[in-house]
């Protein structure tokens, strides 16, 4: 995982809530198999609208998205992910997420910062007047833009995995004993042998 | 200390306590799919890694398999790179696997019970996010993304926050002609798509012990659109009826796996469910959801302006006015099918309805069973001959098909349906595509209508 300790950017406003992973990568897009190569497919309906925020050319650059309540609902796909990453996005800003979706953007160093709507509000409006030089500095813990500072929380595990770019699962297997020590401990799975179902076993 | 049945499965699987952060979650089985899978396995070669116990671990092929028939060459190459990239993955780190064709191949979430995997108190993970289905058992059945699910190939572990406890209390019985699905978009309806977030969601009450296994499976599937990590139903006799035999030697351990007297929920909703009627979704979320006699509701009624925002949006995708009864509007394509509404008692609801009567003309109807397990069984049933006789297309081969549109099976552009499955989302069943969701006797009833109606209006 490349790591993640301060990233400065322009945010762009996605006035939406509950925006669900469909939406972030259509389903079309997921028979890629690779974990790159989704950045044309990020909004892609959405981007086919030519009001939409993304086409903007002011926000073209931007690196930080800023959205509504319950961002990335829906479907368990990484390639949401990996398609906003790939498009250039460091950080998501929203006042809340969708559990899936937020432990995927973790276990590929995408910055979740979960702020309160009124903060996310302020940060939407400094960005369509064209002020929108956010700072996530997760050393601090803490969100930087003109006239916000906000301390969000994050937790310590993760924080340090990111700062420090370590491979979770690297992190897990340093605890391998334990695991074969629940696994010689644990009740073995029983298996229902015979298929059943409410109707005669097939 | 009273424990809630969540609290129980994640104490006896916890491997390591994390204290505030995550836990080291032991998992018994993981389920795996085509999509979503093949980067886990490119990551545990490039690590040198291998499947820590494969025999926790079985595929199939669901979501973009052809329904027409088995042997048909799929046109587009990059379905059948994904489904050859599968079968190579687990014939490698030996991963039994289902592929079209088999026997048991079938939509993930409906085979897993179909094989006896799936059994009261486990944990249980699969790449896909309507792995809530499988908390019907009892057990804490959750989705993943790909990164965890190859943290879960290498380790057999996961590392994840100990959920909040929330309940879904349904008090007294369902009226005839409402079913399952009604009663989850009724749910989600009166909490909205974000209530669970961070939740497992135990649904309890009299209308949910009434449920079949059939039903429960179509609640918990669904919990994960109101936000929830998992839904969860404490095992019964109705659990054990379904199980067979095979439970009998430890049926004093799971009976143990229920809810203690005066745990305590984080959060609670009841629900009557005396007065619920069929429920159809009109926007495009399944919270936007309102009774088969109800109309479109008018977004300048909703406080919130996030929510009236989302509503006039979803009405001008929907292409629907505000205030049209939903009996007037009419559809295209009617798809019974699904993770959410495709076994056995789902077709045989529908059945049901369209026996001695025609689809209406102008209307498609898809029916893709969910299992080829469940096929079998409605052939033996003579379900394939009632929808022949009502111009349904009872497919030949089962899998996610009009669900995901991943398949060749999609919607065109501005095409309406009704649909048993999970998902309305703007774009689901194909770019431009519009979902109505529906229970499957509404879906039937609708297919010989043309509109929106439940059988009693036929
Ligand atoms: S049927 Fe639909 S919701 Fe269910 S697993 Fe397949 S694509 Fe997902």
């Amino acid at each position: 995982m490349t790591p993640f300790r301060s990233h400065t950017g322009t945010a762009v406003p996605l006035r939406r809530r509950d925006v669900d992973t469909d939406q972030i990568i259509p389903a079309r897009f997921c028979t890629n198999p690779a974990r790159t190569g989704f950045a044309g497919g990020l909004f892609a309906d959405w981007r086919a609208e030519p009001g939409f925020v993304l086409n903007d050319p002011r926000h073209r650059a931007a690196t930080v998205l800023v959205a509504g309540e319950s961002f990335g609902t829906g479907s368990s796909r990484e390639a949401a992910v990996w398609a906003l990453l790939d498009y250039g996005f460091r950080v998501v800003v929203a006042p809340s997420y969708g559990d899936i979706f937020r432990a995927n953007s973790l276990m590929n160093g995408l910055v979740t910062v979960t702020a309160p709507a009124p903060v996310v509000d302020r940060l939407q409006r400094l960005s369509e007047a064209g002020h929108a030089e956010v700072t996530v500095d997760l050393e601090r813990r803490e969100l930087r833009a003109p006239g916000i500072v906000h301390r969000f929380p994050f937790d310590a595990d993760w924080r340090d995995r990111l700062l420090n770019g370590l491979d979770p699962i690297a992190a897990t297997l340093r605890h391998e004993a334990e695991i074969a020590a629940y696994e010689r401990a644990r009740r073995p799975t029983p298996r229902t042998t015979e298929p059943r179902m409410t109707h005669a076993a097939l | 200390m009273a424990e809630t049945l969540a609290g129980k499965i994640w104490r006896t699987h916890t491997v390591r306590s994390g204290g505030a952060g995550d836990d080291l979650l032991y998992i018994d089985l993981q389920l795996l799919h085509e999509v979503n899978s093949p980067q886990a396995f490119d990551g545990l070669r490039a690590a040198g890694r291998r499947v820590r116990r494969p025999e926790l671990t079985v595929g199939t092929e669901d979501h973009t398999t052809p329904t027409r028939s088995v042997h048909a060459l799929d046109p587009d190459p990059a379905r059948r790179r994904q489904r050859s990239l599968m079968a190579a993955n687990c014939a490698e780190f030996g991963i039994p696997l289902h592929r079209l064709g088999d026997p048991s191949q079938g939509i993930v979430h409906v085979i897993g019970p179909e094989l006896g995997l799936v059994r009261p108190g486990m944990t249980i993970v699969c790449c896909d996010s309507h792995t809530t289905t499988l908390g019907a058992f009892g057990a804490l059945a959750f989705g993943i993304g790909t990164s965890h699910s190859e943290h879960v190939l290498a380790t057999q572990t996961l590392p994840i926050r100990r959920p909040k406890d929330m309940a879904v209390v349904v008090d007294g019985r369902l009226p005839a002609g409402v079913t399952a699905k009604d009663l989850v978009l009724a749910v989600i309806a009166r909490t909205g798509v974000a209530a669970g977030h961070g939740h497992v969601v135990e649904y309890r009450g009299q209308a949910v012990a009434d449920l079949s296994m059939e039903g429960r499976m179509t609640l918990c599937n669904m919990a994960i659109e109101m936000g929830a990590r998992a839904g969860l139903v404490a095992p019964d006799e109705v659990t054990a009826a379904y199980l067979g035999d095979a439970t009998a030697d430890d049926e004093a351990y799971w009976r143990e796996l229920r809810t203690d007297p005066g745990a305590r929920f984080d959060q609670e909703v009841r629900v009557s469910a005396a007065g619920l009627r069929p429920y159809v979704s009109w926007g495009t979320n399944p919270g936007q959801s309102v009774p088969i006699d109800g109309r479109v509701p008018d977004p300048a009624a909703l406080a919130d302006p996030g929510l009236r925002q989302a509503a006039e949006r979803a009405l001008r995708y929907m292409g629907l006015r505000a205030g049209t009864a939903v009996r007037d509007i009419a559809v295209d394509v009617v798809f019974l099918g699904s993770c959410t509404n495709a076994r056995i008692e789902d077709l045989r609801a529908a059945a049901e309805v369209l026996a001695g009567r025609k689809v209406a003309a102008g209307v498609r109807m898809v029916v893709v069973p969910g299992s080829a397990r469940v096929r079998r069984q409605a052939v033996r049933e003579g379900l394939d001959r009632v929808f022949a006789a009502a111009g349904a297309d009872f497919r030949a081969a089962p899998g996610c098909s009009m669900c995901v549109a991943l398949g060749e099976d999609r919607l065109e552009p501005g095409e309406r349906a009704a649909s048993t499955t999970n998902r309305n989302f703007e774009g689901r069943q194909g770019t431009g595509a519009r979902t109505h969701l529906v229970s499957p006797p509404v879906a039937a009833a609708t297919a010989v209508a043309g509109t929106l109606a439940a059988p009693s209006d036929l």
